[in-house]
């Protein structure tokens, strides 16, 4: 077989779709989900090359952005429902359920969800939000952690992100993180797998444009954990950069490995001013 | 009894007699087409809710019967109209002879 | 190895058809399931509309509604799917209208078909063609 550039390829079938088939995307479609609206375009982080920052919603069919709009019609609220129950369940050798201590309900997040993954002082580590859920379930309700990437582990992270929608993320990205957020930074930018290809070339340097059919994003993450039509399910920050990865013909790092980790930082910094939307809706 | 199977259904609280209004419902549950197949290459059997219906004080609102063509966590939006205060009944059947319902209160005038 | 402009268009444009999955449609079970329903009764156009999108953004969900005022049942064929029925609507004396809305699975470009059941026993029918693409990089 001939030796051919692959991302050669890959440019020629990307530039032979700009403008094709699908509807155009409409920059100044509205997200305003039951009278809220949620802001899908802000001035981007002084450290990005690009002008503005944008919610994967605005790439979106406008009947896939109708479905977020409504939180009934939204079927990822079915699974924070489901959470909203396991909250209330007692689970684990000490008797108790989230609802024991956090006798304020979920609410009491507000704000939690714009700010991970963060530097937690008193644990010495960078944690994100299956972090915190699980290092409180094993301390104070003696249960088993939950797996991440899993049903019960994804509407539980639902749960507690809807109570930020709305709020800007805003993550810091100096500090005691500055080394994680450099590494992340750096897997962002660094091309891999078969197809040789960086997340980069697609999210920065194609976003608005069409692969094969599909509408290329940003790559925000403002938005996990997210309903994909595609599976009929949530799906977390992780197993998506995981699918990624796959689909590039690369080996997937670990779902909650350090590289995940810092990419999951560095990708949140990149929404900075983006507001929350999780759980939202996506192809 | 399929596993994590939970109804939603929004009902408004009042309406006036005569005049109709929305409901909407959604309830989790899988839909196994019987269309997929395993990684043997065996097919998986058909799994799915079969039968949808909404009765108000006892008579029928709407029906529906559901192939495997219809998505994971079946979602109807249809319209009620009413004379008299009471309430809605839903029931969802399953192929594999479970029933799922909820029920919601309304009030007219 | 050079590609010429003409190997690049040629692998483009087979890339786009092939991103369409083709249409179909499987005569014989759509005819039967149309016949069982129209129960000898003539099949006319209009008097039922069906509101599905020009292109699903994805397959496994798509939102359709059908609206037929006067109907007493309709039903909703995929043309294209393996098994056409997708769901049948049965309107009773408290329905506010007779109309509905619902979500399914387009296994490929295909027409849509619903079909209203009158209270005079009259068969109506509403088609929709519904492109259904592969996806991108997602799937």
């Amino acid at each position: 077989m001939k030796k051919f550039t692959l991302s050669a390829t890959i440019a020629a079938s990307l530039a032979l779709f700009a403008g094709t088939a699908s509807a155009q995307v409409d920059l100044d479609a509205v997200l305003n989900i039951d009278g809220t609206v949620i802001t899908t375009r802000a001035p981007a982080p002084d450290f990005l090359d690009i002008d503005e920052v944008i919610s994967g919603w605005v790439y979106r069919a406008s009947e896939t952005q109708a479905l977020q709009m409504d939180d009934f019609d939204n079927p990822a609220m079915l699974f924070v429902d489901q959470a909203m129950d396991d909250w209330n369940r007692v689970d684990g050798t000490e008797g108790k359920s989230c609802a024991s201590c956090h006798t304020n309900g979920p609410e009491e997040f507000a704000g939690l969800r714009a700010e991970l993954p963060r530097w937690d002082a008193e644990r010495g580590q960078m944690m994100n939000m299956e972090d915190y859920i699980n290092y409180n379930r094993v301390t104070y309700m003696g249960a088993e952690p939950l797996k991440w990437a899993k049903p019960r582990m994804d509407a539980m992270v639902a749960l507690i992100s809807l109570q930020s929608r709305g709020m800007p993320i805003n993550v810091a990205i100096d500090g005691p993180v500055a080394d994680i957020w450099a590494q992340g930074e750096e897997i962002y930018y660094t091309r891999v797998g078969q197809l040789d290809m960086a997340c980069a070339n697609c999210h920065e340097d194609n976003y608005g444009n069409m692969i094969r059919a599909d509408r290329l994003s940003q790559g925000q993450i403002n938005g996990f954990p997210v309903y994909r039509l595609k599976n009929a399910k949530l799906n977390s920050v992780q197993a998506r950069f995981k699918g990624c990865m796959k689909n590039i013909r690369a080996e997937p790092y670990a779902v909650g490995s350090d590289e995940f980790r810092a990419l999951e930082l560095y990708v949140a910094s990149r929404g900075n001013g983006l507001s929350v939307e999780g759980p939202s809706v996506r192809n | 009894m399929a596993e994590n199977v939970k109804p939603r259904v929004r009902v408004p609280r009042s309406a006036s007699a005569g005049e109709a209004f929305e409901i909407k419902t959604l309830i989790s549950h899988k839909m196994e087409s019987g269309q997929r197949k395993d990684s043997d290459g065996n097919r998986i059997p058909r799994s799915i809710i079969n039968h949808f219906s909404c009765d108000f004080n006892g008579e029928n609102v709407m029906t529906a019967i559901l192939e495997g063509a219809i998505s994971t966590n079946p979602y109807f939006q249809f319209d009620a109209v009413i004379q008299e205060s009471g309430t809605f009944t839903f029931t969802w059947l399953d192929d594999d002879g479970s029933e799922y319902t909820d029920s919601k209160d309304i009030t007219v005038g | 190895m050079q590609f010429t402009r003409r190997d690049t268009l040629a692998m483009g444009a087979g890339a786009a058809v092939a991103t369409l999955v083709p249409f179909q449609a499987f005569a014989g079970a759509n005819e039967d399931e149309m016949a069982a329903f129209a129960n000898g009764a003539e099949i006319t156009d209009g008097g039922v509309e069906l509101t599905a999108p020009e292109i699903a953004e994805n397959g496994n969900t798509v939102p359709i509604s059908v609206s037929a005022p006067g109907a007493v049942s309709i039903l909703i064929l995929a043309t294209g799917n393996p098994q056409p029925r997708v769901v049948e609507f049965g309107f009773g004396p408290l329905a506010g209208s007779q109309s509905a809305s619902t979500r399914c699975r387009l296994a490929g470009t295909q027409d849509v078909v619903a079909l209203a059941k009158m209270a005079d026993g009259s068969i109506k029918r509403a088609t929709s063609t519904v492109k259904v693409t592969i996806g991108g990089c997602g799937g």
